[in-house]
């Protein structure tokens, strides 16, 4: 029951992406079209449910006052062992990803999952909790690529769309479509959720460095 | 030197790191809320990108690539910059309080900013010299710089205006960057032909 519970809280309740709001920027950039995003959903997840692993089963090890560079470095190594076997296996989707594969590294969502989650729970319910929040990330970057792509290129995962191949409107698959659709799926998720998000300008919470962040909000306020 | 001036006027407007290649997007979102700490964010990565870009560039020519490390990129990039940025603040903080006080409380922020892992992976990528990379890495904090101080201005437009409920906060603050960055568009191919 726990373990189903932690399993769909990442798709859902605690959406990485529409609702903690962490891992913008390979959301935005790699969901121009929807094999990307696949692509850069595995990616992200494999990652994420080796790093909850390492991080749980070494969680009594790493020294609480280092922990952060540790999580990087284990994270750091992981994110190479990726982008080695995508190089290997999938050159295509090393083209296409390009910088963002290796950025994977600096993703909040991995960073976040290890210091809310898997530096407190037993291994086997941070894998669950990893796995989850990865197809929570790669379901809303699923979603964001079929819009962007239907309506921006005109195809689906390259099949072309009858009407639409010859009315795309390719800004969609550009920057600004990017946060725009972005912004509409945030609203819609205010909107239809069932449980109402937190009132949040900015989904700081669930980010490691949220202690220090509010610091500097507050350091900038006290400066006024 | 033409090449250079093409190199840092893209890096500004055309491949403006924020508004079209999607880099460091969490303090753009979460710290353009005023000017002076947009201003003050920016100054500080753009301050930690030249110093990333001046300590790995050298790191990946002369000691990974001989060795055939080339691998290890990632790794030791993150690790790079993460034992910099702790570094110039302690020399910040002894030295030059002053500036210590304005850019201090933004620089343990930077670590894991993807502007700046961005940045000294793309020189390596690009096969930039050194000079051009470092051209490069001050544009792209000069774009970053850019793109803050502009929609830190759009932002307290919005602040005052009457919003539809389920857009206020992030959604509202995501369909202005699109304008934003609907604007940035209107540069594209300008600096190709500036000197030909």
């Amino acid at each position: 029951m726990k373990t189903l519970r932690n399993f769909t809280k990442g798709i859902m309740k605690e959406n990485p992406v529409l609702v903690l709001v962490l891992g913008t920027c390979p959301t935005l950039a790699t969901s121009t079209s929807v094999v990307n995003a696949l692509g850069m959903g595995a990616a992200a997840t494999i990652v994420l449910i080796f790093s909850n692993i390492l991080i749980s089963a070494l969680r009594k090890v790493i020294p609480d006052k280092v922990r952060i560079p540790c999580y990087i470095v284990l994270i750091a190594g992981l994110v190479t062992m990726v982008q080695m076997l995508v190089k290997a296996f999938a050159p295509a989707l090393d083209e296409a990803l390009g910088i963002y594969l290796p950025l994977i590294v600096v993703n909040c969502i991995i960073l976040g999952r290890a210091e809310m989650f898997a530096s407190k729970n037993k291994v086997w319910d941070s894998a669950i909790d990893g796995l989850g929040m990865g197809v929570g990330f790669t379901l809303a970057l699923f979603l964001m690529a079929s819009i962007r792509e239907v309506f921006g290129s005109g195809t689906f995962a390259g099949m072309e769309i009858p009407v639409l191949i010859d009315n795309h409107v390719s800004i969609m698959t550009m920057a600004p479509g990017g946060f725009f659709v972005f912004g509409l799926l945030i609203a819609a998720m205010n909107k239809f959720a069932k449980h109402k998000p937190k009132k949040t300008e900015f989904g700081c919470e669930g980010c490691p460095q949220a202690e220090l962040c509010g610091k500097a909000k507050k350091e900038v306020a006290a400066h006024d | 030197m033409t090449k250079l001036i093409i190199i840092l006027l893209s890096a500004v407007f055309i491949n403006n790191y924020v508004l079209s290649r999607f880099l460091g997007i969490c303090p753009f979102l979460g710290v353009s809320k005023k000017l002076d700490s947009a201003t003050g964010m920016s100054l500080a990565v753009i301050f930690v990108m030249l110093m990333a870009t001046a300590v790995t560039f050298p790191i990946q020519k002369y000691l990974l690539d001989p060795n055939g490390l080339g691998y290890l990129q990632t790794i030791v990039f993150i690790l790079v910059i993460a034992a910099l940025v702790q570094l110039v603040e302690i020399v910040l903080k002894r030295y030059i309080p002053s500036l210590h006080q304005s850019l201090g409380v933004y620089l343990p922020l930077i670590t894991t900013n993807c502007a700046v892992l961005g940045v000294t992976i793309l020189n390596i990528d690009e096969g930039y010299t050194f000079m051009e990379a470092m051209v490069n890495s001050l544009g792209s904090g000069l774009g970053f710089f850019l793109a803050m101080v502009m929609f830190s201005g759009v932002r307290s437009t919005i602040e005052g205006s009457d919003i539809p409920k389920s857009f206020r906060g992030l959604p509202i603050t995501l369909i202005a960057a699109a304008i934003t960055s609907l604007s940035f568009m209107g540069f594209g191919g300008v600096i190709e032909n500036l000197f030909s």
